[in-house]
């Protein structure tokens, strides 16, 4: 369990949280009492079979969900306050760009929205584009840019307003291997850079362990926690340390804990 | 991004323009001949197949004119005629056509506002969709009499009562195609304005406007085919009543046997070229969306 840290802020505080959707052919428990903490500059990981809640818990966070039963508080306020006041960025699965703005103007979107001036407007876009190495591609459209690149475009439109907590549902689930190893590497640098604190739902055993502080092992039918997994791999990690003992292991640890919730079985 | 002005469009559409020619042609000696044999018979004399040709041709009440009768009468009545003249084809084209145009952009208009509506309000959603299409089940030749005597009646005539009838009909598929373009919009683009706490302002001008667009171009193509149609046909029922304006002076319209067919022709060949260059970068951009797809490899 969490040893209590009194150096990071809790930015979400779960305890006892129930999700259970009626329909007519019974009752389906999406979460069932979850208690969970996640403390600031963290990167935690969800990573669980298909209807383990993963994906149901960071849309509770963002409000996009009610709870059935229980309470969650981000950043000391109710869901609902913190998505008033813009508290995080969401990264769906897909990404998400209005076809038609250009790059540039998808990511002006929120800004616009929140009523950013335009000088600031144009500072922070040229920023992003940046820091997510898309720049000079912020007149193109969406179609003309690959999946990897709309995806990258998609995670400078969730940290152009500087929201201290970013939401990533399996951001990189539609792309292959390679250009998944890229971004992975990519997002971990930017989120060295910026101090986030990230909540990451995966399918991927090694993305969790390559990319968390802090891994969440979900199992369906309720869905609920089996274990959470504190990393003890360095800050740094290049791309070899998935083939280190010490990340075998903690991979090991994930499918003990998913064979635990009965993830394997039918 | 056209490499050539014409696109490429050039031999097709004089091929094609070509065959529908060489078609009428035929189909004037087909159409005409019984008439041609009638008289033929009544003079006691006998066709032959140059005769019949020929006199197919110059008749001066074809069942189908022949192309060239058609090229000489407009002519006639685009040249030779001052455009103020009642029997100048310009002038029926321009009658034809102000109605046409001011009906199709009422009934647009109308069509939008309706469609904002009952996308946003529930209680119009349930109501009015029915009322709709039972305004539209009505047949027009009913309606349009009535429309124009009850206006008149109140003092409104000239244009307006008879771009009525042309919005009208034209109202409903803009409304149709707009309530399912502003739903248009993917759960998942919504989520991505609620989790901005967007106002629902916002999430219409930033995101249902610009998704039901390609809708609305369609929509309009048909509205603007119907709305021609709606100013074509109002005046055949309307009965020679005397009346201090409108209905009188445009009973006259139909001059001619071949003015009222070919401004509707020119009228709607100009829309659906105008509505359609619009229309083409909307495609442009729809084919965009739907084939480059969002990421999904």
């Amino acid at each position: 369990m969490l040893a209590p840290d009194t150096q990071t802020t809790s930015v979400v505080s779960a305890k006892g949280l129930s999700l259970t959707y009626r329909t007519h052919q019974g009752h389906v428990h999406a979460l069932s009492n979850i208690d969970l903490d996640i403390g600031s500059h963290e990167f935690v990981s969800f990573i669980g079979p298909s209807g383990c809640g993963k994906t149901t818990f960071l849309r509770v966070i963002a409000d996009l969900e009610a709870p059935t039963s229980g309470t969650i508080s981000v950043n000391g306020m109710t869901p609902k306050e913190a998505r008033e006041a813009r508290a995080y960025g969401y990264v769906f699965q897909a990404p998400a760009l209005y076809p038609w703005r250009t790059v540039e103007k998808n990511i002006a979107l929120p800004l616009e929205i929140m009523g950013y001036p335009r000088e600031e407007r144009q500072e922070r876009i040229g920023r992003l584009l940046d820091l997510v190495d898309l720049a000079g591609f912020g007149k193109k459209f969406p179609w003309q840019l690959s999946g990897g690149m709309q995806q990258r475009a998609s995670i400078a439109r969730a940290l152009v307003f500087d929201a201290d907590l970013l939401l990533m549902d399996e951001p990189f689930g539609a792309l292959d291997e390679i250009v998944r190893d890229h971004l992975n590497e990519q997002l971990l640098k930017l989120w060295e850079r910026t101090g986030k604190t990230i909540c990451f739902v995966t399918h991927s055993i090694p993305e969790a362990v390559y990319l968390s502080t802090k891994i969440v092992v979900m199992s369906p039918r309720p869905g609920r926690v089996t274990d959470i997994i504190i990393s003890p791999l360095p800050k740094e990690r290049p791309l070899d340390i998935r083939e280190t003992p010490e990340f075998l292991a903690v991979a090991h640890r994930i499918r003990q804990g998913l064979r635990a919730g009965h993830s394997y079985e039918e | 991004m056209l490499e050539r002005s014409d696109n490429g469009n050039t031999f097709p559409i004089l091929a094609v323009v070509t065959g529908i020619v060489v078609l009428w042609y035929l189909a004037a000696v087909w159409m005409n001949a019984p008439w041609a044999y009638d008289q033929a018979q009544r003079a006691n004399t006998a066709l032959s197949l140059t005769q019949l040709l020929g006199s197919t041709m110059v008749q001066e009440r074809p069942v189908l004119p022949a192309p060239h009768q058609v090229a000489a009468e407009l002519w006639d009545t685009i040249v030779n005629k001052p455009i103020t003249s009642k029997r100048s084809l310009v002038y029926h084209a321009w009658i034809t056509l102000s109605a046409t145009l001011l009906g199709f952009a009422l009934g647009t208009t109308f069509g939008v506002l309706l469609a904002v509506l009952i996308v946003h309000n529930v209680a119009a959603d349930k109501s009015l969709m029915p009322w709709i299409i039972a305004t539209q089940t009505i047949p027009i030749l009913a309606i349009a009499p009535m429309i124009i005597v009850v206006l008149n009646a109140i003092g409104i005539s000239g244009l307006l009562p008879k771009a009525l009838i042309s919005t009208y009909l034209s109202f409903f598929p803009v409304a149709v195609g707009m309530v399912k373009g502003l739903r248009s919009p993917e759960p998942t683009f919504l989520d991505l304005m609620r989790t901005y706490n967007a106002s629902g302002l916002q999430t219409f001008w930033k995101l249902k406007w610009p998704s039901a667009l390609p809708y609305l171009f369609i929509s309009m193509k048909v509205a603007v085919a119907i709305s021609l149609v709606g100013a074509i046909v109002w005046p055949a029922p309307i009965t020679a009543r005397p009346s201090r304006s409108g209905p009188r002076c445009s009973w006259r319209q139909p001059s001619s046997p071949f003015s009222s067919g070919w401004s509707a022709s020119f009228t709607a060949s100009l829309n659906v070229g105008w509505g359609g260059r619009h229309e083409r970068r909307m495609a442009i951009l729809r084919h965009r969306f739907l084939a480059g797809g969002l990421g999904d490899e």
